[in-house]
Parts: structure tokens; C-alpha cells; sequence
């Protein structure tokens, strides 16, 4: 079947199966920021934008996103790069694989909600698991972004 | 990963009751808990153009569309208000934000799935399902009856004047739940949902009127003693039947003290 995705602001169309996922829609076009994790609907690695809203591409059909907005870490440089320097000043990532679907789920979070408490922050980013630390550093680090804002 | 060699965006209810009615076909909703799964479907059945995705509010119910999502209900502020807070409660903790931006309220209904935060919660209030072929009918009739072939197209919530606690044991934020405890007041009625019994979430009241008088310490006691033994529980990996009967007392207790603000 056929599907046009705005894919990082560019249309997309393609020839798909039924049951191809989102995943490996946006990874067989060059999205390899996105990454297979538990395959299981809970860690937070495989996170896209769906019109504009997190979303789990790797439990998303990629026929659902037809005629969708799809945005994935490589169209978000820009945006991202206000804070992940500060993420990386702490230390947060030790193998960096959860790094874009955390870095895509503050995106969205920082786009809800511009100013939130670290309660809010572990709350939103409860669907992103990282193995290696203990979250404490990437909380840091966006509190470090906020309150270089306010500076 | 199930496999699925059709997918079809329903331009109508009929048209997708229609194709539901092949036992090689499925709905798809959220397709979250479908999808760790495994087999094949001929056709995936989306209703996701079926302008199902909406919650309407009026001054008599909130009319919430099969396709709404979790995250949609958390976010509500109609519903928040009329429950005083728990229907976020009850979903806030399932999974991440992602997952409730896909995870729908149909797909939790229709699949009176045991473990379902989101049934427990809503059986507690004054909740109707309507069904394309089934019509309207109460949410705890739907949540007894098997599974067959017909479309959830809404969940209805009556404005009832209701008073609503919502409480989850789990064994770590964002997993499955141990078990599941809703308390209400509706229409001067109380009563107590539980799920995660691990079986579907079942729906008790207080037909001894042990609460009849006001809650006091006392009477919350008694209440909760009488909800678990009424609710059977079964054991699973995360907790024997003899904790979870356990866990109703404590769950059930406190929001009822949480009701009656004590």
C-alpha cells in the first residue's frame, strides 16, 4: 500500500506492508536516531513526534502515520541543542543509547510545559528507561538548562 | 510481533462492523497490548477516521470516543474536575507519556483486560458502553460479558453526583499494577471497584450500608473488610491471592477515609 509521511518536514512516500512499523518506516529513511529497544511498548528509545506528540514508533503502524506529521531527533537539532549540552555536562549518558528518545521526550515536555518542577520532569520521563545510570544526571542536567533560562 | 497482510481505515461504523465480523480480521486501536503478541490477522481494522478521538461534555454525561486516548483523559479538565482528580490518577502511571498518547480508552474497555487501571476507574463511576449492534448498556454488565464481534464506538459517563478515590499498588512506578482500587459515591451510593484481582476489574457496593452513617475509622474498616471478601483473587507472578486479598483491605480502606477526608 501507498503512504505519504511529512517526514522532518519533508514528503515522504513510499510502498509499504500492512504490518510495517513505524520503526523501520523512519529507520529505512535515514532516521537512525530512532532505536529498537524492548519492542515491548515500554522503554522509550523508538520515541517520534506524531503530530507533534510523542509517540512509540515501534508500536505505531506505519500506515497509521499516512498523511501524518512524523519528526524524529534529526529533524530536531536545533531545538535539542538548547539543552543536550547540559545533559552531556553532567555525565548522564553512559552508552548514550537511550539518549535521542530521551532527548525527543524533553522536546516534547519542554514544549508542554516550558518551566516544570523535577517532580514533572521524572513524571513525563517516566517512559524512558536507561539502563546504565540512575536518571539522576539527566535531571540535573535539564534543571541546569532551566535555570540557565532564568539566569 | 503479529502479522497483518490488510489494513483498512474504516470510512464508516458499518463498513468496519462489517469487515469485524471475518474471525480473521481485528480492530485495532492503540494496538499496544496487540502488538507484543503474536500470529496474523488478514485485516487490521483502524477506526482512527472515524472521528472517534474526542470527549464531549454536556451537562448530563461526558461522551468519550473509542479512539480517545489515555493521555486525552488525563488531560481533561471536565473529567479531572468530576472526579476530583481520578481519572488522571488512574492512568498517570501506566507506562510513559508515549504509551498514553497511543493507548486508547476503547481498546482498554473492549479488552476488560485484568491488569486494566483504566476499567477500574471508570467502573467505579456511573458508566455506560454504547456498542454499534449492542446499544447502550452499563459498563458493569459489558465488563462480565465475553468478547464477541460487535464495535465499542463510546464509553458514557453519567454526571451523577459522585465523590471518586482511585489507588494502585505497584511493584515500581509505570509497571503492571498488583492491584487496583476504586472508591466512590455516586448518587449517595457507595461502592468500590477492584482489578488486577488479576481477573477483570470487579464491581462491589455497599448493600450492607456499613457506611450508611458516615465514614469513620471504624466503619472504613468494616467496608473494606466486606470488599475483600467479597472480591475473589487469584495468585500471579506479582503477588499471591492471599496479599492481594490483603492489598484490597488497605487499598479500599484508605480511599474510603480519603473520601470522607480523614
Amino acid at each position: 500500500m501507498e503512504i505519504k509521511i511529512k517526514l522532518n518536514g519533508k514528503m515522504v512516500v513510499d510502498n509499504i506492508e500492512a504490518d510495517l512499523l513505524l520503526i523501520d518506516f523512519v529507520r529505512s529513511h535515514g532516521c537512525r536516531s530512532v532505536k529498537r529497544g524492548c519492542e515491548s511498548s515500554n522503554c522509550g528509545l523508538c520515541t517520534v513526534l506524531m503530530d507533534g506528540k510523542p509517540v512509540l514508533s515501534c508500536s505505531v503502524l506505519a500506515a497509521r502515520a499516512d498523511g501524518h506529521t512524523v519528526q524524529t531527533l534529526e529533524g530536531l537539532q536545533e531545538e535539542a541543542s538548547n539543552f543536550v549540552g547540559f545533559i552531556a555536562d553532567q555525565g548522564a549518558d553512559q552508552c548514550g543509547f537511550c539518549n535521542p528518545g530521551f532527548v525527543m521526550n524533553t522536546i516534547s515536555l519542554l514544549r508542554e510545559n516550558p518551566d516544570p518542577t523535577d517532580d514533572e520532569i521524572r513524571a513525563y520521563l517516566s517512559g524512558n528507561l536507561c539502563r546504565c545510570t540512575g536518571y539522576e544526571g539527566q535531571l540535573r542536567g535539564i534543571r541546569n538548562y532551566l535555570n540557565s533560562r532564568k539566569d | 510481533m503479529v502479522t497483518i497482510q490488510k489494513y483498512v481505515r474504516a470510512k464508516t461504523l458499518e463498513e468496519a462492523y462489517t469487515l469485524n465480523q471475518n474471525k480473521r480480521n481485528r480492530i485495532v486501536a492503540g494496538m499496544l497490548w496487540m502488538k507484543t503478541g503474536s500470529g496474523s490477522m488478514n485485516t487490521a481494522i483502524d477506526l482512527c477516521d472515524l472521528g472517534l478521538d474526542k470527549i464531549e461534555e454536556t451537562e448530563e454525561q461526558f461522551s468519550i470516543g473509542a479512539m480517545v486516548t489515555l493521555r486525552q483523559i488525563e488531560l481533561h479538565e471536565g473529567l479531572n474536575a468530576y472526579s476530583s482528580g481520578a481519572i488522571r490518577n488512574a492512568v498517570h502511571d501506566i507506562i510513559g507519556v508515549q504509551f498514553r498518547n497511543s493507548a486508547t480508552v476503547g481498546g482498554s474497555i473492549w479488552g476488560r483486560f485484568g491488569f486494566s487501571d483504566v476499567l477500574t476507574v471508570f467502573l467505579a463511576l456511573d458508566t455506560y458502553v454504547e456498542l454499534y449492534k449492542g446499544g447502550i448498556l452499563p459498563l458493569e454488565q459489558f465488563a462480565k460479558l465475553p468478547y464477541d464481534n460487535d464495535l465499542l464506538v463510546r464509553v458514557i459517563v453519567k454526571k451523577a453526583p459522585a465523590a471518586v478515590v482511585y489507588s494502585a499498588m505497584r511493584i515500581q512506578r509505570t509497571d503492571f499494577p498488583v492491584l487496583t482500587c476504586t472508591v466512590s459515591q455516586v448518587d449517595g451510593q457507595y461502592r468500590a471497584s477492584i482489578g488486577a484481582r488479576p481477573g477483570r476489574a470487579m464491581l462491589v457496593r455497599d448493600d450492607e450500608h456499613l457506611l450508611a452513617d458516615g465514614i469513620t475509622q471504624q466503619s472504613a474498616e468494616a467496608f473494606a473488610a466486606s470488599v475483600a471478601e467479597r472480591v475473589p483473587t487469584l495468585g500471579n507472578i506479582r503477588g499471591s491471592a492471599a496479599y492481594r486479598t490483603h492489598l484490597i483491605k488497605v487499598l479500599t480502606q484508605r480511599n474510603v477515609l480519603a473520601l470522607g477526608g480523614l
